[in-house]
């Protein structure tokens, strides 16, 4: 909630941009973010115009350093490899840069979070017969076990995306592995925001609590829309409306096209 | 020639194996075969898995990280029996229907699916192509995977940790594809094959297999692939057939040669949706077309309006020449 000194924005704003911009400033001062497609990667490219001019983005594709001409498509968009500064083959990606411990802050989009941070992004419903089956893991396991930290963006946040006890767990928190007895590298997710507030938590040991509401959200319909007991912090602050500045970068320099700004 | 082989003299290297696609499937993918299809989202086989479709294999694993429409169309073709992945969704844009057809209602008949993560895949492959017993990596501690792949286990490190203690570690077997098909930007004849952009697992994917066919926009001779070989990623002992197939990856892209055709991806979603859609569409794009040519000539001018891409030449590197 460090937001620059600068005029609220006047006008309407989307959800997606609320939430892509609120994303950008947890980067403040970042060096490296794995971003995942999507609102992450929106976030990431308002990040390095406003609070983090130095952050390098890193993709599970195997490009360091883009710098891409348009706004990628996809994690492989060929605008990614053209002007990079670096293409690496998905070993050295996932072993030597991932696991290798050199990513500060993972962002990932997740279909349920719960209270401890665990994802799910396999199934709603029996793994063996589900009523829906969702892409699975990806990189997003890999992620979790070895980012610093991992961000956490949700479109929506309603009880059956933050439920109480998860469908499965794809990519587990740290608290997880230390049930299993295997040391975690990183602290699992540290920060979720969402279209009502953001929650954050230090690491294992500790829920996610509410620390922050959008302006005219109340606390009570933030754990309304909850599905476990939501802690509430001791101050709930809230966040700063997106500025005219940031607006202006994200919709005219980031995403013209709207592709991921709804 | 893959892990069976004896280590014998590399007697394939100097051969030309190129040949044409009917020919590189109906001779390298059989029926129950393992399969892999390997390109993260660059440079994905597309034509070979039409061939595929068209030629009716039957009763197929499929080993690909990132299960994809060339999948999906693979599904509804009734090829594939049995799927080993770490990614089952249409990237970006969307949903796999037949796939979650098959995996939500068993239609028309249930999918085996052996599911990892993408690092899992990787080591996978890396194990199969150093002839290892497993691959060890951080992933899967405390994930509810391994209570549904029994391939995906835990073992003692057979050293003391920082802590004094022996550590515990997740461990994934290895993979050896009968065979696997990726596609590139240009080989020569013997099939040193060069990818630039995302190489993806293309090598490591191929060295696992017992037999590798690598699909290529242009054959070029081989003083353009010996004037850059750190671009070789894949040398040609490794190869068994290389197949000259332009514009082979669409929708997928090759990094110089076109670009991705989004509006087709976010258009599957749709097309798979309807299971009578889907048929009518393979129907008129793969049983209905005898070959990759018609597949493109049917898609007219779009590569030359749509999916064009300009110019960034890499600056040439002097390799030396001793005098």
């Amino acid at each position: 909630m460090n937001a620059p000194p600068e005029e609220a924005a006047t006008g309407s704003v989307t959800s997606s941009e609320l939430l892509a911009v609120v994303a950008s400033r947890e980067l403040v001062g970042r060096l490296t973010v794995f971003a995942g497609i999507g609102l992450p990667t929106l976030s990431a490219s308002l990040a390095q115009l406003t609070v983090a001019p130095a952050l390098e983005v890193v993709y599970e594709s195997g490009v360091c350093g883009a710098h891409p001409s348009h706004l990628p498509e996809t994690i492989a968009d060929a605008v990614l490899i053209t002007d990079a500064e670096a293409v690496l083959a998905m070993p050295a990606l996932f072993g030597y840069v991932l696991q290798g411990g050199h990513i500060g802050v993972g962002f990932l989009g997740a279909a349920q979070i719960d209270r401890w941070g665990n994802l799910n992004s396999s199934v709603i419903g029996d793994w063996a017969r589900p009523k829906v089956r969702l892409p699975g893991s990806g990189g997003a396991m890999e992620v979790m076990a070895n980012a610093g930290e991992v961000f956490i963006v949700m479109r929506r946040h309603e009880p059956r995306s933050l439920p109480d006890r998860l469908d499965f767990c794809t990519s587990p928190g740290p608290d997880r592995a230390l049930a299993e007895g295997i040391r975690p590298l990183g602290a699992g997710v540290t920060r979720v925001i969402t279209d009502l507030g953001i929650l954050a938590r230090q690491g294992p040991g500790e829920e996610l609590q509410l620390v922050a509401v959008h302006p005219g959200v109340t606390v009570d319909q933030v754990r309304a829309a909850t599905g476990w007991d939501l802690r509430v912090a001791g101050a709930v602050a809230s966040v700063a409306p997106p500025t005219e500045n940031e607006l202006r970068l994200l919709r005219r320099d980031v995403d013209p096209g709207r592709v991921y700004l709804r | 020639m893959g892990p069976d082989a004896l280590p014998t003299e590399a007697m394939s290297s100097a051969r030309d194996k190129t040949m044409g696609m009917r020919e590189a499937i109906t001779s390298f993918v059989h029926d129950g075969n393992t399969v892999c299809l390997e390109g993260f989202t660059h440079l994905i086989p597309t034509a070979a898995g039409h061939e595929i479709i068209r030629q009716g294999r039957r009763n197929l694993a499929v080993v690909r990280m990132t299960a994809d429409i060339v999948v999906d169309q693979m599904l509804a073709g009734g090829c594939v029996s049995r799927l080993v992945s770490s990614f089952v969704g249409n990237s970006s844009a969307g949903s796999l229907g037949e796939l979650r057809r098959r995996m939500e209602s068993g239609v028309p008949e249930p999918l085996e699916f052996e599911e990892y993560s993408h690092y899992g895949m990787v080591c996978r492959y890396l194990a199969g192509a150093q002839r290892l017993p497993f691959y060890p990596l951080r992933s899967y501690a405390g994930s509810d995977l391994p209570s549904v792949n029994p391939a995906i286990r835990k073992v003692a490190s057979p050293y003391t940790g920082p802590n004094g203690e022996l550590e515990q570690i997740y461990v994934v077997p290895p993979v050896n594809p009968d065979v696997t098909i990726v596609h590139a930007q240009r080989a020569d004849r013997s099939g040193n094959t060069q990818v630039w952009g995302l190489t993806g697992v293309q090598a490591e994917a191929v060295f696992a297999a017992r037999r590798a066919v690598v699909v290529v926009e242009e054959i070029v001779a081989d003083e353009v692939v010996r004037s850059d070989p750190n671009r070789t990623i894949i040398p040609a002992h490794a190869v068994d057939a290389v197949v000259e197939c332009p514009r082979g990856a669409h929708p997928s892209f090759a990094q110089g040669y076109y670009d991705r055709d989004n509006a087709f991806y976010r258009s599957w979603s749709h097309i798979s949706r309807d299971p009578v859609r889907l048929e009518n569409w393979m129907a008129e794009w793969i049983h209905g077309t005898r070959d990759h040519a018609e597949y493109l000539a049917k898609l007219q001018g779009e590569f030359d309006s749509r999916l064009a891409v300009g110019e960034a030449p890499s600056l040439p590197v002097n390799y030396g020449r001793r005098l």
